[in-house]
C-alpha cells in the first residue's frame, strides 16, 4: 500500500499536468472532447492523491519507521489518534494534505457546477490543475513523505507533547481547509476573466466556496487561539506573530468579499473590486504559506526552514503576475452597472466596511513584512510588535464594529430620516446605556468604553432585528416565539445566519476590550505561604500554596504546585499547575519540559496560573494572571461557526427567491428597475 | 457634491487614518533587530545607540546558562558565530529556553557590556519539526539526534 501510494503521487503529477494542458487547450479551441478529458484528468488526480494519502496513513498507522517522515513524527507508543493526525504535522505530510484537499475541492466544485457554468469549466479546471501541479510537484521533488531512511530505526522521534492536544489535532486541518478553499473562487475568477464571462454566472460558485473558506479559517484561527491559551502558558491567545497574521490575512479579505458580493448581487456595483478580493485572498493564502514555510520572517513558531521556500516564492510571483495581467485586460468589461446614490445608504456602509477590512489587512501585512522591507530599504532590520498592531487595529476595529451595526439596517440606495430613526433609535440608546452604566461602575479606559458602547449598539441592532422578525411571524402566522424564531432563521438563512455571526463578533470585541484590564503578578511561595491581591473587578483574592510535589508517570516526570484560592474570603478550590518532562521508555527526556497551566474559568474572569520554576525544591515561582472575559472569545467563536453553518446550509431551490438576499444573481438590469428591499 | 465624491473623501479619511496610525506607531514602536555583531558595530560608531531598546537574535552558548539562586534572574551568553555577548534576563523563561536554542532578547545594552533583557523568546528547532538541514551540519546536532 505504501509503495502504491508513492507511485500514485507520480501518476498524480502526470495527471495534473495533463489536465492543465488539455483544459486550457480545450478552453481556447472550444473543443468539448478536450474539456471532458481535462475534467476527467482532474478527477483522476484526486483519485491518485487520495491513494497516495492512504499510502501515507497506512505507513503511519503500521508504524513503518523505515520512512523518514514516519520515524520523524511518531513513536511506537503514541496513541493512534495522534498518529493519524501526524499526517499533517510535518512539512511533507502537510503539502500532501494540501494537495488532497485541493483535488477534492476541485472535483466537487467542477462536478457540481459543470452543468451551470459550461463556459467557465475548462478554464477553472485548467487553473485548479495548475495549482495542483505546483503542490504535487513540490511534494514529489522537495518534500516527499515517502523518502526512506538508509536504515530502519527501532522507534520514531514521536510528536511534541504540546501538539498532542485536541486543539492542535484540529487546528491545522481546519486552517488548511480554509486556506485551500480560497483556490476555488480564485480558479473561477481566473476562468471568468479568461472566458470573458464576468456577469452573474461565476458569482454563485464563488460565494459558496468563499463562505466555506471563511468558515474553516474561522474555526482554525479560534482553535489556534484556544490551543495557545491553554497549552503555551504565556497568558494570552494572540501575539501578532507572523504565522498567526498569515492566517488572519485571507480571513480579512474573504470577510470583505462576503460583504461586497452582496453589493454586486443587488446593485451591480464593485465588480472589479470583487474580482480583486477573490484573487488577493488566494494570493495571501499562498503568501502566508510561503512566509511560514520559508523562514524569511522571524517567528516564534518554528516550522522547518526547508527548500520549498523558493518554489512558493516563484509560484506566488507567477500567480500574481498572471492575475494582474488578466484583470488588466478585462478592466473595461468590469465597469460598474450602477452608481453610488447616497453616502447614507447600505452600499456606502458596505463600502466602508470593505475599506476598513482591507485597511486592517494592509496594516497587518505591512507590520508582518516590515522587518524584510526595512532590511531591503538598506537599513538595519526593524521589527514591530504587538504595540504597532494594537495602535493601528484598535481604532480601525472599533470603526468596523460600528459598521457591523449600521450596515445591515440602513436602507439601500438612500436612507431616509425616518428609516434611520426607526432602525437606530433603540440600538443607539442601548449603547449609551451600556456606556453610562460602565462609567458609573468606575470604568475609565477610553478605548474599552467606546468598545462596550459599540457592542451595546450592535447587540441592540441584532436583537431588534430578531424581535421585529419574530413579531411579524407571530402576527401573520400566529406562531409562538420559539417556532417563530426557528422559522425566521430557517426561511432567511443568509440574513439571520449573518446576524448570528455578528453576535459572535460582538462577543469577541467585548472579550478583546476586557484585555485592557488584565493584570499579572509574579510570585514566589513556599508551602503554607500565601499571596493576596485584587482582581480587575475589585474582589480580593488570596492564594495559599499547598507545597511542591514531585511524581513520575509512565511517560512523564511531573512537578506540581496547588494553590488554594479564596475570593473575598470564600474558598473556591485548588488550582493546580504543572511542569512536565515527557520521557521515553528508558526515561530519557523527550523534547523540552512543558507547562500545564492551571486555569479557573468563570463568565467574568479567568484565573490563570503558570508554574515558572522551582527553587531549592520547595519554593514555587508562579505567575498569576487575571484575564477578564476570556471565555467570551470561545463563545463568540462558537457562535460565528454556528452562524456560518446556518448561512451555508443548502436551501431548497424554490425557496431561494424569497431569501434575505437573492441567492441567484438577477440578470443585469438598469438600476432604477431593481426592487428596493425594505 | 456627488455621492461618489463624498464617498471618496470619506474613504480617503479612513485610509489616511490608517496610514497615519501605521506611520506614527512604526516610529514609536519599531525596534532594531540585530545580531550581537551588528549591535557592537552600531554602538562603536555611536555610543548613544546603547540607550535605545533593541532586539537581538542569536544562539545560546551551550553551558552558559546560570540561574540566579535568589530569584528569577538568568545570565547566559549568546553568539552569532562571530561575536559573543553576555545577557542578563529577569523574568520567566519559556519552556524552550535551553542550551543551543535560537533566542530573541529584547532590552538594552548596559555600560558594562552586558545586555539587559526584559523579554526573552526562545525557539526550538525541533519544536514542531525535525531540525532544518542547515543545523544538521552544526557539531552536536548528530549526537542530539541520535539520543532523541
Amino acid at each position: 500500500m505504501i509503495l502504491i501510494g508513492e507511485l500514485s503521487l507520480w501518476v498524480a503529477l502526470l495527471m495534473a499536468a495533463w489536465s492543465m494542458t488539455v483544459s486550457y487547450a480545450g478552453g481556447a479551441s472550444r473543443r468539448l472532447d478536450l474539456v471532458d478529458s481535462g475534467v476527467r484528468g482532474l478527477y483522476a488526480t484526486f483519485a491518485m492523491v487520495l491513494l497516495a494519502s492512504i499510502g501515507l496513513w497506512t505507513a503511519l498507522l503500521s508504524r513503518d519507521f523505515s520512512l523518514e517522515y514516519v520515524a520523524g513524527h511518531i513513536s511506537a507508543s503514541m496513541p493512534s489518534a495522534y498518529v493519524f493526525t501526524a499526517f499533517w504535522s510535518g512539512q511533507a505530510g502537510s503539502m500532501l494534505f494540501w494537495a488532497l484537499i485541493l483535488s477534492m475541492y476541485g472535483t466537487i466544485a467542477i462536478a457540481t457546477s459543470r452543468a451551470r457554468n459550461q463556459e467557465l469549466v475548462p478554464w477553472a479546471t485548467g487553473t485548479l490543475s495548475a495549482i495542483l501541479l505546483f503542490f504535487i510537484a513540490t511534494t514529489v521533488f522537495k518534500a516527499n513523505p515517502f523518502i526512506r531512511l538508509p536504515f530502519t530505526p527501532l522507534d520514531g522521534r514521536g510528536m511534541n507533547p504540546q501538539l498532542q492536544n485536541p486543539g492542535m489535532a484540529f487546528h491545522p486541518p481546519n486552517l488548511y481547509l480554509g486556506y485551500v478553499a480560497t483556490a476555488i473562487p480564485f480558479a473561477f475568477a481566473i476562468a471568468a476573466l479568461f472566458a470573458k464571462r464576468l456577469d452573474a454566472e461565476w458569482l454563485g460558485v464563488v460565494r459558496r466556496w468563499a463562505l466555506l473558506s471563511w468558515f474553516f479559517l474561522t474555526i482554525g484561527i479560534v482553535l489556534g487561539m484556544w490551543w495557545a491559551y491553554v497549552e503555551l502558558g504565556w497568558g494570552g491567545y494572540w501575539a501578532w506573530d507572523p504565522v498567526e497574521n498569515s492566517s488572519f490575512l485571507p480571513w480579512l479579505t474573504t470577510t470583505a468579499f462576503l460583504h461586497s458580493i452582496m453589493i454586486q448581487e443587488k446593485r451591480g456595483m464593485l465588480r472589479k473590486w470583487n474580482v480583486v478580493l477573490v484573487v488577493v485572498s488566494f494570493l495571501l493564502a499562498i503568501f502566508g504559506t510561503f512566509i511560514t514555510r520559508s523562514g524569511v520572517i522571524e517567528s516564534v513558531h518554528s516550522f522547518a526552514q526547508s527548500p520549498v521556500g523558493p518554489w512558493f516564492a516563484t509560484f506566488f510571483v507567477l500567480s500574481t503576475g498572471i492575475s494582474i495581467y488578466l484583470v488588466g485586460i478585462r478592466l473595461r468589461d468590469l465597469e460598474a452597472k450602477a452608481e453610488l446614490e447616497s453616502m447614507v445608504s447600505r452600499e456606502a456602509a458596505f463600502l466602508y466596511n470593505n475599506l476598513v477590512l482591507c485597511g486592517i489587512a494592509f496594516a497587518v501585512l505591512w507590520g508582518t513584512v516590515f522587518p524584510l522591507l526595512s532590511e531591503w530599504a538598506g537599513k538595519s532590520k526593524i521589527t514591530v510588535g504587538p504595540p504597532f498592531f494594537n495602535a493601528v487595529n484598535i481604532p480601525l476595529g472599533l470603526l468596523l464594529l460600528a459598521l457591523t451595526g449600521i450596515g445591515p439596517l440602513i436602507a439601500w440606495r438612500k436612507a431616509s430620516v425616518s428609516n434611520l430613526r426607526r432602525q437606530f433609535a433603540m440600538p443607539a440608546w442601548t449603547g449609551v446605556a451600556v456606556g453610562v452604566a460602565l462609567f458609573a461602575a468606575g470604568m475609565r479606559n477610553v478605548s474599552a468604553l467606546i468598545a462596550y458602547v459599540l457592542c451595546g449598539f450592535v447587540a441592540g441592532t441584532i436583537i431588534q432585528e430578531f424581535y421585529k422578525g419574530i413579531r411579524a411571524r407571530q402576527a401573520i402566522h400566529g406562531e409562538s416565539v420559539i417556532t417563530g424564531f426557528v422559522h425566521l432563521v430557517a426561511r432567511n438563512r443568509r440574513r439571520y445566519g449573518g446576524y448570528i455571526v455578528h453576535a459572535g463578533i460582538v462577543m469577541l470585541f467585548a472579550a478583546f476590550a476586557g484585555l485592557a484590564f488584565r493584570s499579572e503578578h509574579d510570585i514566589s511561595l513556599k508551602a503554607g505561604e500565601s499571596f493576596t491581591t485584587n482582581d480587575p473587578y475589585g474582589h480580593s483574592w488570596r492564594f495559599v500554596s499547598q507545597g511542591v510535589s514531585f511524581y513520575n508517570r509512565v511517560d512523564r516526570d511531573v512537578v506540581a504546585v496547588g494553590l488554594e484560592a479564596f475570593r473575598d474570603g470564600k474558598r473556591l478550590g485548588i488550582i493546580t499547575s504543572e511542569k512536565r518532562q515527557y520521557v521515553d521508555a528508558q526515561r530519557n527526556p523527550l523534547f523540552n519540559p512543558i507547562t500545564e497551566v492551571g486555569i479557573r474559568t468563570t463568565s467574568k474572569l479567568d484565573t490563570y496560573i503558570v508554574l515558572a520554576g522551582i527553587r531549592d525544591r520547595e519554593v514555587a515561582e508562579l505567575r498569576v494572571t487575571f484575564n477578564p472575559l476570556v471565555v467570551w472569545v470561545w463563545a463568540g467563536g462558537v457562535l460565528m461557526v454556528i452562524g456560518g453553518v446556518i448561512v451555508m446550509w443548502p436551501q431548497a431551490e424554490r425557496r431561494r427567491q424569497q431569501g434575505g438576499y437573492a441567492a441567484v444573481m438577477p440578470p443585469a438590469q438598469p438600476a432604477d428597475e431593481l426592487p428596493v428591499p425594505v | 457634491m456627488k455621492p461618489r465624491t463624498k464617498f471618496l473623501i470619506g474613504g480617503g479619511l479612513v485610509l489616511g487614518l490608517a496610514g497615519y496610525l501605521m506611520a506614527s506607531s512604526i516610529k514609536e514602536t519599531g525596534v532594531y533587530y540585530l545580531t550581537p555583531g551588528e549591535l557592537a558595530t552600531k554602538i562603536q560608531a555611536d555610543p548613544t545607540f546603547a540607550n535605545s531598546g533593541v532586539k537581538v537574535g542569536a544562539r545560546v552558548v551551550p553551558g552558559s546558562i546560570r540561574r540566579d539562586p535568589g530569584g528569577k534572574q538568568y545570565s547566559f551568553q549568546v553568539t552569532d558565530g562571530s561575536k559573543t555577548m553576555p545577557v542578563v534576563y529577569r523574568g520567566i523563561a519559556p519552556d524552550t529556553f535551553t542550551d543551543s536554542v535560537d533566542v530573541v532578547v529584547a532590552g538594552r545594552m548596559g555600560t558594562d557590556g552586558t545586555f539587559h533583557a526584559t523579554e526573552l523568546l526562545a525557539k526550538c528547532a525541533s519544536r514542531y519539526e525535525n531540525a532544518p538541514d542547515k543545523y544538521k551540519e552544526t557539531p552536536g546536532y548528530k549526537a542530539g539526534a541520535r539520543r532523541a
